[in-house]
Order: structure tokens, then C-alpha cells, then sequence
């Protein structure tokens, strides 16, 4: 079938957007990878290369970056501890508080990372 | 306050368009009622399934405002926004005609999943007894009254993303008898879920939960099989 225009509102519940978070943020993680090996190579090349990047690093922009990475890395390790739940676990019907108390973490974790780069 | 509905309504098969129609908004109406309406006032030549009303027999499902539902069961009142309805055939399944989709894959893979009862027993011996509150038999009777309606395959992005997924109805009814002690075919139900387009294919998305009209938990099920399968590997009887 060619078009049903509403289609998106079956996938509108909390699970699936769990899913769509855990997905997103595994993704743009993986991106980060190569420059995370990266900035962990300058090590290698001397210490006055890898001060410079640390200096770069203290900005204000850098930090917030960092702190959406660790959002992230929060959700994503949620996300995936919540699924090895739902499936290893004997099933709860408290699935949407699970989803909740994950997202929560996350941003718990990205804030306290703020608050310390502050 | 509005006194009739805008009805957007498929037409055509695989390919086609979206039709309105206006139908008169009555107290105590369903989904069914007024697609029932149109084809019996309307317009003759509109094809749709149903059979019971009542939320038995799993025949009248089709995507209403985007979410498959049980439309004999589905009041207006509850799902119309802007007194304006969408009803669309079932995802996953070839349309027929208008509002009728192919279910024959859907039954198929039922039987893929070793979806019959093997029994162990003839009729010349006893009856088998079963504890109804034994872990296994609460596990059976959580899923056994699925009606066979297609509204969790429907919901499924899996089954989109993979056509040979087995599905969640299918996958349920395999739970189902994994847990029924009377059953003779464990081994084989489980090998024949255990594939890559059985049980492990599941992300968990949870629309089936989140849909079916008989409030079942298909992913529940679908972890068993989960459990149960990578248990009989581990044990080398898989």
C-alpha cells in the first residue's frame, strides 16, 4: 500500500520510543568512536599534543558536547540494561516506569556532568 | 457540536487512494458501524471483513487514525479527532480490495511456528491432568485467548522490516504450547522459532502489547521463547 498518512501514531507509546533513543544514541556514539580513538592517539605523538586538545577541550562548548555524550552513553547503557530486563528477566507490566526511570538516569548523569565542568 | 464524521477510507488495492465520505455521528457508534454504514448507504461496492460485532471471532481489524484496532469494539467517540476518521486495510498484509487484507501469510506462519498441539495421548487413555495454577499453565492461559485478529503483526515493525518474521500472534501461540505439559513437540517448537526470522528477531518494541485489542502481552511470550531457546542450546538440544 502506497500511503497511509498516520501511520507513525501506532509507534506513539513509550517502548517504542525507548527503542527509537537507544537506536539514535548508539549510532551517534559509534560516529564519536574514530574521534575518541583519535583524541586518545595524541598521546602517543607527546604530551605537548595532547595538552593542546585537553586546553581545547575546557572550552564551554566542548564541555556541553561532552555532556550531551554522556546523555548519551547514559541512555544507551539504560536502554540496553532495560531490554536484557525484558528479556532475561521474569516479565514486570511496569515496562513505562522502567522506560522512565532510565531517560531519567540519563539526563541525571548529563547534568551532574555539567554541574562538575561548571 | 458536530452531527457528522469525515471518513477517509481506502480504496483500491495494493495501490490506491484515500476516499471521503460523510456519515451521520450517532451516541454509541463503532468503527465498524461506520464503515457498515457506508458500504450499506453509500456505496455498495466497498469490501471489508467482519462477523462477530462482538470481539470475538478477530475478522473486522483495520487501521483506524493510524493504529490497528478491533473495529466492532473501537467506539467513534474514542478515536475520531476533529470528527474526522482514517481507515485503512491492516499493515504487513497484501490488500485485497479496500479494506480486506490477505491473511493467509500471517496463518501460515501460525504453522511455521508450530502453532498445532501435538498430542502425546489418544483418546483411549486417560485424561491428562493439569495443575491450573502450575507456573507453566498460568504462563499457557496469559496467551491462549488471542482471537487471531492480525493487530499485533499489524503494529509490528519487525514484520516489515523482515517478511519472513514469524510475528507476534504466532509467537505467542508457540509460547503457549511450550507450556502446555499435554504437548509432544517441544523440541521441534522451539527449533522451529529459533531461527533468524523467529523469536531473537524481536527488538522488543512492545507495539503488539501496546495494541492488541485482547490486552495479551506478545513480547512477554516472545522473551520466553527467548529464554527458553537459548536454555536448550546451552543443554546441546537445539
Amino acid at each position: 500500500m502506497t500511503a497511509v498518512r498516520s501511520q507513525w501514531r501506532s509507534r506513539n507509546h513509550a517502548n517504542y520510543w525507548a527503542f527509537v533513543v537507544h537506536r539514535v544514541s548508539g549510532l551517534l556514539l559509534a560516529l564519536f568512536l574514530p574521534a575518541h580513538f583519535w583524541a586518545l592517539s595524541l598521546a602517543i605523538e607527546g604530551e605537548a599534543a595532547l595538552d593542546g586538545f585537553l586546553q581545547w577541550s575546557a572550552q564551554p562548548l566542548v564541555k556541553l558536547a561532552e555532556a550531551v555524550l554522556v546523555l548519551l552513553l547514559g541512555a544507551h547503557l539504560t536502554g540496553g540494561l532495560r531490554l536484557l530486563a525484558v528479556e532475561f528477566l521474569p516479565w514486570r507490566d511496569w515496562q513505562k516506569t522502567v522506560v522512565a526511570v532510565s531517560g531519567g538516569l540519563s539526563v541525571a548523569a548529563g547534568l551532574l556532568f555539567l554541574l562538575n565542568a561548571v | 457540536m458536530n452531527t457528522a464524521l469525515d471518513v477517509a477510507v481506502w480504496r483500491g488495492a495494493e495501490q490506491g487512494r484515500f476516499v471521503s465520505y460523510v456519515v451521520p455521528l450517532r451516541e454509541n457508534q463503532t468503527v465498524l458501524d461506520i464503515v457498515t454504514y457506508i458500504q450499506r448507504h453509500l456505496d455498495s461496492t466497498l469490501s471489508y471483513r467482519f462477523s462477530c460485532r462482538v470481539g470475538m471471532c478477530g475478522s473486522c481489524a483495520m487501521t483506524v487514525n493510524g493504529v490497528p484496532r478491533w473495529t466492532c469494539r473501537t467506539h467513534v467517540r474514542r478515536v475520531a479527532t476533529n470528527s474526522r476518521l482514517e481507515i485503512a486495510p491492516l499493515r504487513n498484509m497484501k490488500v485485497v480490495k479496500d479494506l480486506s487484507v490477505d491473511m493467509t501469510g500471517f496463518f501460515d506462519k501460525w504453522a511455521r511456528a508450530g502453532g498445532a498441539f501435538a498430542p502425546q495421548k489418544t483418546h483411549s487413555k486417560d485424561f491428562a491432568v493439569v495443575q491450573p495454577d502450575s507456573r507453566a499453565r498460568r504462563q499457557a492461559d496469559a496467551g491462549i485467548e488471542c482471537i487471531g485478529c492480525g493487530v499485533c503483526y499489524a503494529a509490528c515493525d519487525l514484520v516489515s522490516w523482515n517478511a519472513d518474521y514469524l510475528g507476534p500472534a504466532a509467537l505467542n501461540r508457540a509460547w503457549t504450547l511450550v507450556n502446555d505439559v499435554r504437548d509432544g513437540a517441544r523440541a521441534q517448537r522451539l527449533a522451529a522459532v529459533a531461527g533468524d526470522a523467529g523469536c531473537h528477531a524481536c527488538h522488543s518494541h512492545q507495539s503488539c502489547v501496546q495494541w492488541c485489542p485482547m490486552e495479551l502481552n506478545p513480547t512477554s511470550a516472545i522473551a520466553g521463547l527467548k529464554r527458553a531457546t537459548v536454555g536448550a542450546a546451552l543443554k546441546g538440544a537445539l
